[in-house]
């Protein structure tokens, strides 16, 4: 089977043209199946979001190149809207929009974007919010629910436009300790359904549980990958030793 | 935040400035209104002056209003471009704000008045030519844009570049965050504007677009430099042909800051409305 989301010789540097800057992404390739979860671990300034961001093309490639499915999201003439549809986002912050309610949020999109009619919108919103366990907070603002029940509505928000694929940036690292489990029950029921999902998460538990790939980043680079059992228990790579040392 | 909020409450508490605190200049600016509406009512003197000037209350709030309505759209539209992605958009924006900020509006009410009106009649003419040549409608003259309506159109020009620049704040304030989570829905840059930005940022500089109307509400007294008959003008010409500088210039004063204090405390309301919504 071909792969869904395919990544080939990314490379993305910050700061000034031709100068030195700094490497965000460094010739990094690699490929998710369909229904495949991936979770990508590694130091801060490794160059994880970016590649997340990359992929949904929230930041341009220097050189490289990226398809998800049949379309290349790195064409000059790359049609942003249908890529975005193809794979959706989730924040570390949230990023739900402050002035909408929960409904509103989830349903926003939907009817800018696929042209869903009202009611047709809000009836598919309200059976995403009580698939991630909000179903009360319909009417509710962003800023009256705590970071766990904030997270669960921007995953809705990401589902309700039908993406084949989620990704996920350090989804529960703005999270107290005792909302993250939510959010993960969330992410792993999406994975038993069989979403494809590239989710960028220092959560070794969940990533064991959930993972069929683990990718370690390092300096831009993905340094090694394979099982969680290989990556977590016998990493072949002297730096992804450290970095387990230090996180674990 | 919540944190830094607690200790402005406490600081205002300790100061005597908490929300159960009297606001001892609110009652003496009540005062002060009182006791001269008193004295005006008493003195027939007054009445008689409190009727001329009052004729042009009418004037300076068509003019506050009609340059307010027309500033926001301007300001509006500069905003949004001196916040455009195009730097070329950005730096005619910043080009007119900058040009229109550093001069005095006095300044720009005189120019507008004799430069802008007959050159805008001259373009106009220009532009109509074919059709002042066949004779369908008329040569435009300077004329026919009367002094009220350069006054506003001078207002305007002036205020639009304020505004711009508390809309252009205002689209900045809001989060970044949303931003991105609004593209990787596939929203176009347009929706997101619309949808996402601009209800954010309005809401953010409601008080601060107030604000500029107590401001415009004062600086209508200008277009009295061209003779318009708003209260200051009708003031200027009572009180010179009277020798009773004294009275008519406090009933003068009267007018303004009954307009100017009322709309301050509605904003101050309104402020407090938001920030309470904010907090919810
Ligand atoms: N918008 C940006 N401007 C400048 N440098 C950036 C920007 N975004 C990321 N970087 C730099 O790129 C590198 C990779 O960042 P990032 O992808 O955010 O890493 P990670 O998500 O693994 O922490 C870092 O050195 C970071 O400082
Ligand atoms: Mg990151």
């Amino acid at each position: 089977m071909s792969a869904f989301i395919r990544v080939v010789e990314a490379s993305k540097r910050f700061g000034p043209r031709g100068g030195p800057g700094a490497v965000a992404l460094d010739r990094v390739s690699l490929e998710l199946g369909s229904g495949e979860v991936a979770v990508v671990i590694g130091p801060s300034g490794s160059g994880k979001s970016t590649l997340l961001r990359a992929i949904n093309r929230l930041e341009e490639l220097d050189s490289g190149r990226i398809w998800v499915g049949d379309d290349e999201v790195t064409a000059r003439r790359a049609d942003l809207r249908r890529i975005r549809e193809e794979a959706g986002m989730v924040f570390q912050a949230f990023n739900l929009f402050a002035h909408l309610t929960v409904l509103e949020n989830v349903s926003l999109a939907p009817r800018l974007v696929r042209g869903l009619g009202r009611a047709e919108a809000r009836e598919a919103a309200e059976a995403l919010l009580k698939r991630v366990g909000l179903a009360d907070k319909l009417g509710s603002y962003p800023r009256q629910l705590s970071g766990g029940q904030q997270q669960r509505a921007a995953i809705a928000r990401a589902l309700a436009m039908s993406p084949k694929a989620l990704l996920f940036d350090e989804p529960t690292s703005a999270l107290d300790p005792e909302m993250i489990k939510e959010v993960l029950d969330v992410m792993a029921g999406l994975a038993a359904e069989g979403m494809t999902m590239l989710v960028v998460s220092h959560e070794m538990g969940f990533a064991r549980a959930v993972a069929d790939r683990v990718v370690f980043m390092d300096g831009g680079r993905i340094v090694e990958e394979g099982s969680p059992e290989q990556v977590f228990d016998g990493p072949r790579e002297e730096r992804t030793r450290e970095f387990l040392a230090h996180v674990l | 935040m919540s944190d830094s909020g607690e200790r402005g409450a406490a600081g205002r508490a300790r100061r005597g400035e908490g929300a159960g605190a009297v606001p001892w200049w609110l009652v003496a600016l009540l005062l002060l209104g009182l006791w001269a509406l008193a004295a005006f009512l008493a003195s027939p003197g007054y009445r008689v002056i409190l009727r001329a000037v009052a004729s042009g209350l009418g004037v300076t709030l068509r003019v506050s209003l009609v340059a307010y309505a027309a500033s926001l759209a301007l300001g509006l539209g500069l905003g949004l471009l001196r916040s455009s992605r195009l730097r070329a958009c950005r730096e005619a924006a910043t080009f007119y704000i900058e040009l229109v900020r550093g001069l005095p509006m006095l300044v720009i009410l005189y120019y507008i008045a004799f430069v802008g009106a007959p050159a805008l009649a001259a373009a106009l003419n220009a532009l109509l030519k074919p059709l002042i040549a066949s004779g369908a409608i008329g040569a435009v003259e300077a004329r026919s844009f009367d002094f009220a309506t350069r006054a506003v159109l001078a207002l305007t020009l002036g205020y639009a570049a304020f505004i711009a620049e508390i809309f252009r704040a205002g689209i900045e304030s809001v989060d970044r965050g949303q931003i991105e989570a609004a593209r990787a829905l596939g929203l176009s840059e347009g929706q997101l504007m619309r949808r996402v930005v601009l209800p954010q940022a309005l809401r953010n500089v409601l008080p601060a677009l107030a604000n500029e109307f107590v401001a415009i509400v004062k600086d209508s007294s200008l277009v009295s430099a061209l003779g318009v008959q708003d209260i200051t003008q009708l003031g200027k010409v009572y009180s010179a042909s009277t020798f009773r500088f004294f009275e008519t210039y406090n009933v003068v004063a009267f007018f303004y800051l009954c307009l100017t204090v009322s709309l301050s405390l509605l904003v101050r309301a309104l402020e407090r409305r938001l920030k309470r919504g904010l907090a919810r």
